[in-house]
């Protein structure tokens, strides 16, 4: 079996790299989905706010999805709901497997890699205690709630205060459970500040900055945590510890891109994003191989998402058609992006100068919160850009855009950094 | 009377100050950097509104539940009332995004929409 683009993940970058690549003039694309139904992620994020960029008004999860997922019908665009790649190698021959059609390989003259993130999982916490039952990641409680009408517990005690957490904070008083703190090792949220507002304080829920859990009670059904309070360099405060009955409790730590396919293949990872290394096309180090969505850095708003999955497809299109050999494909005059100040990566990681749009949306995060501060672009030491942000917080995507015409003559290196007024 | 409030209007996330007189009418917002801090805080003592987004229970669909929100917002104060009616409903499959679960929720002349499907349920599942 044989296609020009498959995209690997129904959810919303696969649903709107699909869409873009068919718009682009594709004819043949094909999306591969592990789960029964198209939308990923969004399915069970029911809460409103979604596509205030895209639609220019607020869509709860599965109303932003099924905007793509008409279009994908429309347009009359392949899919394969149950399918789960198993392995894809550096000739991008994809191994996928489902109970309809059993073991599937597939060869693509591109492949667009749409696979999203997961949840960091308790393990990776070293929290010390038991492993009871009534520990969940919030997505899978949310899940839980949302898709499979189950309430996970009745007493929760909220770790981590990302927006998934603060959602479920919600979620889970709206059905009647006793949501007694959200704490957060860092001393700020990383969640938006609108979910703090809406999530927390209309529930009289608080939020304990610089706090952890030290400890879990309970050995068959969780009892209760201890909550200590942190120092600069997170190390618990001897004193400070507290406990909280509770029969639930929900881990809001992190995402992780899901990137074990991409390591088969070959593509070199960012070890700050733990996603796929791209150049401006979205194209990673193998050949054909594109990437876009969470799996390539965890965004903050789907709008985002869809924007880069929209210029994953048209690039995967532009590499079909040029036969994905001729220029469009790995360059040797790719310069790198380096960051400096408070950035932390830049998407995409590289550029070819010579054959870059007219503008390049540079996607980065910053490490800390700047207020008042300025984003800077240099190209091989020259100061080609500087605008400023109001503020600058380690929650939000911050992204600036690069003129081709200001790195026409750049060989060496641009810098995406950030400064601070005088 | 004085109500310390975050703004969501953008990002900056400002601690806004709002003063009321007796009779809850806004005298002054205070520690706003814009229009929109003044706007949002003067709305958010007087006329506070919220979308709400739950789950109701499908019957003979191919899944348990459908998504669903209040189409616009409505008062905050209705939340749990809302809340309450969300619990004792129930729709029958086939839904549509769009489609109106409850006309007029908690009196507030609101409808409740559905905002994802549910399919009926074929018996050759197995």
């Amino acid at each position: 079996m044989y296609h020009d683009i498959v995209i690997i993940g129904g959810g919303p970058a696969g649903l709107a790299a699909a869409v873009s690549a068919r718009q682009a003039g594709a004819g043949d694309i094909l999306i591969l989905e592990r789960e029964n139904e198209l939308g990923g992620i969004l399915n069970q994020c029911i809460h409103n706010g979604f596509g205030l960029h895209t639609f220019k008004e607020e869509l709860t999860g599965p109303e932003y999805a099924a905007r793509y997922i008409t279009q994908v019908e429309e347009l009359k665009i392949p899919c394969l709901l149950s399918t789960t790649v198993i392995h894809i190698d550096e000739n991008r021959v994809i191994t996928a497997v489902s109970r309809k059609h059993g073991l599937m390989s597939i060869k693509a003259g591109a492949v667009i890699l749409a696979m999203g993130c997961r949840e960091r999982p308790r393990g990776a916490l070293i929290i010390p205690g038991y492993n009871p039952a009534g520990i969940f990641s919030a997505g899978t409680a949310q899940k839980l709630v949302n898709l499979d009408g189950y309430m996970p517990g009745k007493e929760v005690v909220i770790l981590g205060s990302g927006d998934i957490g603060l959602i479920m904070a919600r979620r889970m008083t709206l059905e009647g459970a006793k949501v007694k703190l959200v704490a957060e090792i860092q001393p700020f949220s990383g969640g938006l500040k609108r979910n703090i507002v809406q999530c927390l304080d209309d529930y009289g829920i608080p939020l304990l900055l610089s706090h952890t859990v030290v400890d879990i009670h309970g050995k068959d059904r969780l009892t209760g945590v201890t909550i200590a309070e942190v120092d600069q360099n997170f190390k618990p405060l001897t004193g400070t510890e507290t406990d909280y009955s509770c029969d639930t409790l929900l881990l809001s730590v992190g995402l992780i891109p899901e990137n074990e396919l991409s390591r088969e293949i070959g593509v070199s990872l960012s070890p700050v994003t733990n996603g796929p290394l791209v150049n401006e096309q979205l194209q990673t180090n193998v050949s054909g191989v594109f990437a876009c969505g969470n799996v390539l850095h965890v965004h903050d708003l789907v709008d985002f998402v869809s924007e880069e999955a929209e210029s994953a497809g048209k690039n995967a299109v532009r590499y079909i058609q040029s036969g994905g050999s001729a220029a469009d494909s790995i360059s040797f005059s790719e310069i790198p992006l380096r960051t400096g100040g408070a950035v932390r990566y830049t998407v995409p990681a590289s550029i070819d100068p010579q054959r870059a749009q007219e503008e390049t949306i540079v996607r980065f995060r910053v490490g800390e919160i700047i207020r008042g501060g300025y984003v800077c672009i240099y190209a091989d030491g020259k100061q080609i850009a500087r605008r400023k942000r109001q503020i600058m917080l380690p929650g939000e995507m911050e992204q600036v855009v690069l003129k081709q015409k200001d790195i026409a003559g750049a060989s060496g290196e641009i810098l995406i950094t950030t400064e601070v007024a005088e | 009377m004085t109500k310390n409030l975050t703004c969501i209007s953008c990002p900056m996330g400002c601690e806004l100050r709002v003063e009321q007189n007796q009779s809850g009418a806004v005298l002054s917002v205070t520690g706003n950097l814009c229009i929109r801090g003044d706007v949002y805080g003067r709305k958010e003592v007087t006329a506070p509104t919220r979308t709400v987004t739950s789950t109701v229970r499908v019957t003979g669909g191919n899944k348990p539940l459908i998504s669903v929100r209040t189409k616009t917002d409505i008062p905050k104060d209705k939340i749990w009332d809302c809340m309450e009616r969300i619990k004792t409903a129930s729709a029958a499959a086939p839904v549509a995004v769009g489609d109106v679960i409850i006309e007029d929720i908690a009196g507030t002349g609101v409808p409740l929409v559905a905002t994802s499907p549910a399919n009926k349920l074929e018996g050759t599942n197995k």
